[in-house]
């Protein structure tokens, strides 16, 4: 897919300016509320039309200032999942979830509804009215309504923010999923990091309606680590955990890790801040916290005032976050060995 | 209570006018609550103001200049007396007076449904596929089910009572075009005849209480289908 945008919206009080060429399937636009993404969302959809400017979708124009072409919202073929789902509240699920689908050219048609149906297992509550779905419901069948319109690019405007974490966190694999299963490109709009971390390859920041910068989400996170009140988030996944004298024994990459939190069976996601990370550097032999990895260090950053670390340990990475001074006393230099001690507390499980 | 068969006749003309008139009126009614809530148009104001007119006007200016437009030397009343419809003097004339009275109730009450249904269903529905007039059918119509039951309801309960356009486009002959109203100012003329009078003020009552009723019995249904 390659969405080209060059546009430009004035409102009495703020201005949109937006030019750059998307081309990865999952690109995220990142900024703070006020920046202008939800006003992107309605001019890629056809809700709202620019100024000036020119939109097109791999090479076919949606829309074009100079040559007077604005294809209507219901032929360009963009769905978009909204932050509060948004759905019928006269239809039940099934008739929610088709509304698309009934609408769509037989010729465009790539996804049988019953094949999406399983996969975000929404069985049970197909003859349920739409009224009566919890928040992660809710937004699984907003999803689905939006792929099943068979569209060429999904917009997904802040699809998570009205949920809980625990909530979050269960939805963001379906998401994935529908999109890498089914092949259809999206754009996942948000203010969260975390959520760009895990949904994004690409990130396109926003400020003020312009774009600040174009990076990727983990670089993104590193620069901001300083200034952030958590620090860096590293998401670990880990996997094959065993219960072991209280704790929880799981692997990661080449390294056994231990939480106090359940990790359930297969495959878990956890976070740790940069903050929650002590760095040695000889081995402290005996010490409280119950982890401890010998790491590489394979980079140093400046971020506010901060130092981060990247340290690689049995093929895996994580970032530390320590002062200047701490840096300077370490002597810290890229390829020098370290030793980091984690608390099994500190792991913090989203899902 | 007693009803002469001439009462009988205007009770039973008083609902014909009133469901016409709401039957008829209702597409218009829509579509004008649609143009105001959402669309922006040159002249909106102006429509609003025409839309709400009838509602602070008194009914006997409407009914005069009703009356200029649908006579017989009238801009309208000159076409249609051409093609055999005369309408002055008729029943279609009370049907005509009763529209206009009650169409800013009409309106009034889809335009508030319509403004409490949420944007974002509107942006869904069209970037599904839907184009405006399938939006329209599928989505606004449903949802504003709730404001077109409570303004055809209003609108027909005023359309009962219509009195002051109605006497003067359509006149009080009885049979033809005396609705209740017009019936009990007959009566009231009379120090005879309070009994009768009286009478048709009970129908007149139970009519509204029925309609009344009826509205939040339907009402009641649309909010259970919906919480269902």
């Amino acid at each position: 897919m390659k969405l080209s945008i060059d546009i430009e919206k004035k409102f009495s009080a703020f201005s949109l300016q937006f030019s750059t060429t998307v081309e990865g399937p999952r690109t995220g636009i990142f900024g703070p509320s006020g920046s202008g993404k939800s006003t992107l969302v309605s001019i890629l959809s056809g809700l709202q039309q620019p100024q000036r400017g020119e939109i097109s979708i791999d090479g076919e124009c949606l829309f074009s200032s100079s040559r007077n072409i604005n294809i209507s919202p219901e032929k360009r073929r963009i769905s978009i999942v909204f932050q509060h789902a948004m759905l019928f509240p006269h239809m039940n699920v099934r008739s929610n979830i088709l509304y698309g689908y009934r609408r769509s050219r037989a010729a465009d048609r790539r996804i049988h509804p019953d094949a999406l149906i399983e996969l975000l297992k929404l069985q049970p509550l197909l003859q349920r009215d739409s009224l009566t779905l919890s928040g992660g419901e809710r937004q699984r069948v907003a999803l689905a309504r939006a792929v099943l319109a068979n569209p060429r690019l999904l917009l997904m405007d802040e699809p998570l923010s009205a949920l809980d974490d625990t909530l979050r966190f269960q939805i963001i694999p379906y998401l994935k999923s529908v999109s890498t299963g089914f092949g259809i490109p999206y754009l996942f709009i948000s203010h969260s990091l975390v959520e760009m971390q895990l949904m994004a390859d690409h990130a396109i920041v926003m400020e003020n309606g312009r774009i600040r910068e174009e990076t990727t989400p983990d670089r993104l996170a590193r620069q901001k680590m300083g200034a952030s009140r958590y620090g860096y988030q590293n998401l670990m996944r880990f996997s094959g955990s065993e219960a072991c004298s209280g704790m929880y024994a799981c692997r990661w990459g080449g390294n056994i890790i231990l939480v106090s939190e359940d990790p359930g069976s297969g495959e878990a996601l956890f976070e740790l801040s940069s903050r929650e990370i002590i760095l040695f550097r000889k081995n402290p032999e005996a010490i409280s916290a119950r982890n401890l990895l010998q790491c590489t260090v394979t980079e140093i950053f400046r971020s506010d005032g901060r130092i981060g670390v990247e340290l690689t340990a049995g093929g895996v990475t994580l970032v530390a976050e320590i002062v200047p001074r701490a840096s300077e006393e370490l002597a810290l230099t890229t390829g020098s060995t370290i030793f980091a001690a984690i608390k099994a507390s500190s792991f913090r499980r989203l899902s | 209570m007693q009803l002469t068969p001439e009462d009988i006749n205007a009770i039973v003309l008083s609902m014909k006018v009133a469901l016409t008139a709401t039957i008829i009126a209702l597409p218009f009614g829509f579509a004008v609550a649609w143009l105001i809530v959402y669309k922006a148009f040159r002249g909106k104001v102006l429509l609003e103001v025409l839309v709400n007119l009838p509602l602070t006007l008194p009914p006997v200016v409407i009914g005069y200049l009703l009356l200029l437009l649908l006579g017989r030397n009238g801009f309208i009343g000159k076409t249609l007396q051409e093609v055999g419809i005369p309408v002055i003097f008729t029943w279609k004339a009370a049907v005509v007076a009763s529209a206009t009275v009650g169409f800013p109730l009409l309106v009034r009450s889809i335009r508030l449904g319509m403004e409490s249904i949420e944007t974002g269903l509107i942006d869904a529905s069209r970037s599904l596929g839907a184009p405006w007039h399938d939006t329209l059918f599928s989505v606004v119509l449903p949802l504003s089910s709730r404001g077109i039951l409570a303004g055809s309801s209003l609108m027909f309960a005023r359309s009962i009572g219509e009195f002051g356009a109605t006497i003067i486009v359509a006149g009080n002959i009885p049979g033809i075009t005396q609705t209740i109203p017009l019936a009990i100012y007959d009566y009231a003329s009379s120090p005879s005849s309070t009994a009768m009078a009286l009478s048709l003020c009970i129908v007149s009552i139970m009519i509204s209480v029925t309609v009344l009723l009826l509205h939040d019995a339907v009402a009641g249904k649309i909010e259970r289908e919906r919480g269902r």
